[in-house]
This record gives structure tokens, C-alpha cells and sequence, in this order.
């Protein structure tokens, strides 16, 4: 197995393509600029190499509302990566070795 | 919509969960902790702090109960919606749903199975954050099964093969496949399942299961099982975060656990991956609008998730990727062509429904795999002749089945399609056959566990099942007309024409037409 660097590795998650979430999609591009977007039937897949995180006032500035970042839960299907940090502010995946 | 004023926050969210988690755990001073927890020594890990163990979510109670309530409300509402605007009849054909028969029988009776084993868990782990964590998996599984049932219902009224899934799960031969998966994860102790089901499953294959079942769900018209698909994976990826803490835990804590962990993880991720073998049918095969192949899902969420992003994290602990990975990755290839040709042959004791690929389904098969599907072809080319003279080809002997996945052992070696694959152990001078080396290395491994599988032709062969013919057999398993067989001329099939012919007329669609006479079994 060749090594790949922890930051170069991509993580990723998968999200429900509705229009609630439209405006978290939008905060992850907004806020990770090497993130690439694959939409599938019902579903976006956002990944991005090394890291990706969510910061809730980049949704909330978009969805015109307060949003907590236990909402995710109801947005997420999947991810792969590891899920570092959930805090009131950020959540972010990434891989730790 | 506007926005309210925010209410104070006392804790952040760390402390929240610190606070109504953590803090609600106690040492025990009355009885001993082994005496308390009896069922976290026999199986060789050792645990020196179990504060350790972290839950990124960091769920308390009130934040769960808020939020599942919310994803059942809004799957509860499309459930209503489609099932009074006879949303069924918009599905892409019928034989859809030859893939929610399939998932009905053979998982959600697993998913019961999954929330028994979390309630133990939710008891019988030292740590409060590991038993939280597992008590809302536990609750979790059992939503799930719920919704699965009250979701596919609704087909009920109108299609076979629907009637009798818990009954067939417990039963019918290649139910035992996704059946025997699952007990034997039951019937380990609490670090295997946690590896076995918490990890190996949740995290490394599930995407492969639910994802594909679920964008298949979505472009064929099947707006519920979207739904409830997608809120159940929503509570999916905390299992796949418990999963993944479970294993780095227990790397972490000794570094004696890393040969055990090993093991489970070159016999779970085999065990896996041959049931997925359904699944795989079910993509290349089921899907009147196919999503993706199984093939290219299992380079995306396998190969590249987990081979390259993974598998490089776990090295860190001295892990190693699962022992005969490499034999999956070349059956990516043909996997599902092998196991969509065993189930049509023996299609007259399922409850689903199989057809030969139509023309324009084979040329996508052969665009997805070029390099083996035209073998494949010269078979369905034959059995459209057959079919022309008369005579659809269904198997009336008895297969034999692999010791440990329980398929029918059809299955090829990797560089021959024509060679079936072989391999036996003998145990105390009986012999065991197996389809592949992964299988037989996890029997020579504890061959007093698998040697007690309960293979439904052998017990059809004991006299277990019924009685000794085929009809005999049919009805124990309580098969109705309508369920198995052929698609074309089906009970499911001449409805769907009836209904899509007579469409603008509300006579055919009530439930008095219901394509089974089993109903109410």
C-alpha cells in the first residue's frame, strides 16, 4: 500500500440534495475552496482533499436563520474521513494519521 | 421566517455533554466492576481507561429525542403523501421492487437484530459514553426496522413477495445469508460485535448497502424508500463515527488488542462483503434506471474511500488492510453477474422475481464491463433461446452451499469463469466446503462455531423444511403464487399492465386486485 499524505487524502461528506440544505452546501463550497461537488440521484457528495469543515455562521449567513450545528444531523447521509470536531461553532472531518 | 431571539446558552456543547453524560456515570461501590460488568474480559481486549473513548457528536438526550423526532415527522409525511396519491403507480416498472422485497426479507430483521445487540451493549460496556452512545444506536435500529416495515407496507397491498418477510428471513434458503451474518455477530461477545457490526459493517461497507439501495430508490420513482433510506443513514454516519471511535479505542488502550482487532477485521470485512454479493445483483441487475454498477460503487466507496483514505489511518496502529481485500477487487468484475445467475436459476423458490436482461440493459452491462460481461452474454444469449423453445431454465436439484457465507457456491475462480471455485477443510473427520479462501479461512479459523451453521438445503435434505418435494418445501416457506418465478407474465407484471393501460380509469387499482393470495398471513 503506497502512502498518502493525511493532507492530501480526500474526506467527504454526502448530503441530501433538498432545499434546506442547499444553503449548507453552498457554506462548505464557500468555505473550502479545494472542495469538489458530485451530485446523484437525491444526494450531493462534497469532498475535499485533507479536510472539510461546516461553520455555522457561513449557513446561518445563508439561510437567513440560526442554525445549530446538531441541524447537520438531519442533513447527513454519510462521510468518510474522521469527525475531529463538532462544537457549537465548526464541525470538521478530517483524517488524524 | 423570522428569527427568534437567541436564548441564552448556559453550556456549550462540550460541557452539555460532559455534564448529561459523562457526569451521570458512577463508580460502583457495592459490588465490584467485574461483578457489574461481567461481559468485558472473555474475549482477550484489555481496557485500561475507558474515559477515553470519545463521542465527536456529542449527543445528549435532549438533542436526540428533538431531532429523530423531526426526521420521522418529515418521513411520515411522504409516507402519507405517496400512499394516498397511489404514488406506486409512478414507480419505473414493477420489477423494482424485486429489490425492496429483497431488503425487507433480508435486512430489516437485522435491523431488529442490530438494536438487541446495542441494548446489551447500552448495559454492558464500562464506560457511560460508549453505553450512551450504544443506547441510541440501540434506539436507532429499532426506528429503523419500524420504518422499514411501515414503508413497504404500502407495496403490500398491491405486489407479492411482501407478505411473509419475517417468516421467509427465518426460513428460505438465501435468506439465510444476510441471517446467519448477523447471528453470527450476535453470538460473539461485545468487542467482536462492536468490530464486526459498530465498524466493519457500519463504517467500511454500509455505504455500499444503503447508498446505492437508496439513489436506486430515488431514481425509480420510490420516493419512500428514499426517504426513509436517507433518514435512516442519517443516523447511519453516528454509527459509522461510534464504529470508527470503537476501533481506534481499543488500538489505542493496548497494544495487545491489535492482533485480535486484526483478526475480526480480515474475517468481518470477507463476511461483509460476501453478503453484499445481494447487493450487488441488486444494482447491476434489479434496477429498471440503473444508478451506478457495482463495480464503479465499489471503487468509489470502497476502493477510494477506504483502500486510500482509511486503511492509511488505521496503519498508524499497525492495521493492515483485510486479508483477501485483493480478492474482492478482482471480483468487482463479475461478482454480480455470478450471483444474479444463481438466484434467476433458482427464482422458483424466492419471493422475487427474475427476468433475462433486456437488450438495452445488456449493452449498458456490457458498457460497465467490457472486459466480462460478453461471457455472461453467450448465457442470457442460450437462455432467450431456451426461453423461445419453451423451457426457462430453473435449476430443480439442490445447490450446495458455502460453510460460512451460505451461497449457493457458484462462484467462479478470479482468472476462469469456467472453473468453479472450491475449497474444503476437514474438522474431525467431516468435510466443509467453501466458496472462497476468505470463507474457508474464517472456518479453519473456528470451525466449532461454523460447523453448527444451519445450511438450509442440508436441513431440507434432514427433513426440516416441510417435507421432502419442492412444493412441500414452497409451503413451509410459505411461497404464494405470484411471489417467485419468472417476471414476464407474473401477477406483479400483468397488474402493472392492467393498471398503466386502464389508467384513466380508477377500476384495477383497489386493493381487491392484490397481486397475492397470501394476504393476511
Amino acid at each position: 500500500m503506497t502512502t498518502i499524505p493525511a493532507a492530501e487524502r480526500p474526506v467527504g461528506v454526502d448530503i441530501q440534495e433538498n432545499e434546506q440544505n442547499r444553503a449548507v452546501i453552498e457554506a462548505i463550497e464557500a468555505d473550502n475552496p479545494e472542495a469538489t461537488v458530485r451530485h446523484m440521484p437525491g444526494m450531493v457528495r462534497v469532498q475535499s482533499p485533507g479536510k472539510l469543515v461546516i461553520n455555522r455562521e457561513s449557513v446561518e449567513e445563508r439561510i437567513g436563520r440560526e442554525w445549530e450545528t446538531h441541524e447537520f444531523q438531519l442533513a447527513i447521509i454519510s462521510y468518510f474521513g474522521h469527525i475531529k470536531e463538532w462544537d457549537d461553532d465548526q464541525i470538521l472531518i478530517a483524517w488524524d494519521h | 421566517m423570522t428569527i427568534a431571539p437567541k436564548a441564552p446558552r448556559k453550556l456549550s456543547m462540550k460541557d452539555r455533554y460532559s455534564a448529561l453524560t459523562r457526569d451521570l456515570d458512577w463508580e460502583p461501590s457495592y459490588v465490584s466492576p467485574d461483578e457489574l460488568f461481567p461481559q468485558t474480559k472473555f474475549e482477550g481486549i484489555i481496557i485500561h481507561d475507558w474515559s477515553k473513548w470519545e463521542d465527536p457528536f456529542r449527543l445528549t438526550v435532549d438533542a436526540y429525542t428533538k431531532y429523530q423526532a423531526e426526521k420521522d415527522k418529515r418521513l411520515y409525511a411522504v409516507l402519507d403523501g405517496f400512499a394516498q396519491s397511489q404514488g406506486h403507480l409512478s414507480l419505473t416498472d414493477a420489477s423494482y421492487l424485486n429489490a425492496m422485497k429483497l431488503f425487507i426479507q433480508g435486512i430489516a430483521p437485522n435491523e431488529y437484530n442490530a438494536h438487541r445487540n446495542f441494548a446489551m451493549l447500552a448495559r454492558h460496556l464500562n464506560g457511560g459514553g460508549p453505553r450512551f452512545a450504544a443506547l441510541c444506536q440501540c434506539l436507532d435500529e429499532i426506528r429503523h426496522a419500524q420504518t422499514e416495515i411501515h414503508t413497504l407496507a404500502n407495496y403490500n397491498k398491491y405486489y407479492g413477495g411482501f407478505h411473509s418477510f419475517l417468516h421467509q428471513h427465518e426460513r428460505v434458503w438465501y435468506l439465510s445469508v444476510p441471517k446467519s451474518f448477523f447471528e453470527d455477530a450476535l453470538s460473539a461477545g461485545p468487542f467482536e460485535w462492536l468490530i464486526s457490526i459498530g465498524f466493519s459493517f457500519e463504517y467500511l461497507l454500509t455505504n455500499l448497502l444503503f447508498v446505492p439501495f437508496m439513489s436506486g430508490a430515488s431514481f425509480n420513482g420510490d420516493l419512500p424508500t428514499m426517504t426513509f433510506g436517507f433518514s435512516a443513514q442519517s443516523d447511519e454516519s453516528r454509527h459509522m463515527t461510534l464504529g470508527l471511535e470503537a476501533i481506534k479505542f481499543l488500538l489505542e488502550q493496548d497494544e495487545r488488542n491489535v492482533p485480535i482487532v486484526q483478526y475480526w477485521l480480515d474475517k468481518w470485512f470477507w463476511r461483509g462483503y460476501r453478503l453484499l454479493a445481494l447487493v450487488a445483483q441488486m444494482l447491476d441487475y434489479m434496477l429498471p434506471r440503473k444508478v451506478m454498477s457495482w463495480k464503479e460503487a465499489f471503487e468509489l466507496y470502497f476502493e477510494e474511500q477506504m483502500m486510500n483514505g482509511l486503511f492509511q489511518d488505521l496503519a498508524y496502529y499497525g492495521i493492515r488492510p483485510p486479508l483477501h481485500v485483493d480478492k474482492a477487487i478482482q471480483e468487482k468484475e463479475y461478482v454480480s453477474h455470478q450471483a444474479y445467475w444463481i438466484l434467476y436459476q433458482f427464482g422458483h423458490a424466492a419471493a422475487f422475481t427474475t427476468s433475462v436482461p433486456t437488450d438495452e440493459h445488456m449493452k449498458w452491462l456490457e458498457e460497465q464491463y467490457p472486459n466480462t460481461f460478453p461471457t455472461y452474454k453467450t448465457l442470457w444469449e442460450k437462455e432467450k433461446k431456451n426461453i423461445e423453445n419453451g423451457g426457462r431454465h430453473f435449476i430443480r436439484g439442490l445447490p450446495q452451499l458455502c460453510q460460512v457465507c451460505q451461497i449457493p457456491m457458484g462462484f467462479t475462480e478470479a482468472d476462469d469463469p469456467f472453473v468453479q471455485a472450491q475449497r474444503e477443510s476437514i474438522f474431525e473427520g467431516e468435510r466443509y466446503n467453501f466458496c472462497s479462501d476468505g470463507c474457508q479461512y474464517i472456518f479453519d479459523h473456528e470451525p466449532v462455531k461454523y460447523r453448527q451453521a444451519w445450511l438450509p438445503v442440508h436441513q431440507i435434505y434432514q427433513g426440516n423444511c416441510g417435507g421432502p418435494t419442492l412444493p412441500d418445501v414452497l409451503e413451509w416457506y410459505n411461497l404464494k403464487p405470484g411471489d417467485g418465478g419468472e417476471y414476464l407474465g407474473s401477477m406483479d407484471h400483468q397488474n402493472w399492465l392492467k393498471w398503466h393501460g386502464e389508467a384513466d380509469s380508477a377500476e384495477g387499482i383497489d386493493e381487491g386486485d392484490a397481486a397475492y393470495a397470501g394476504k393476511g398471513h
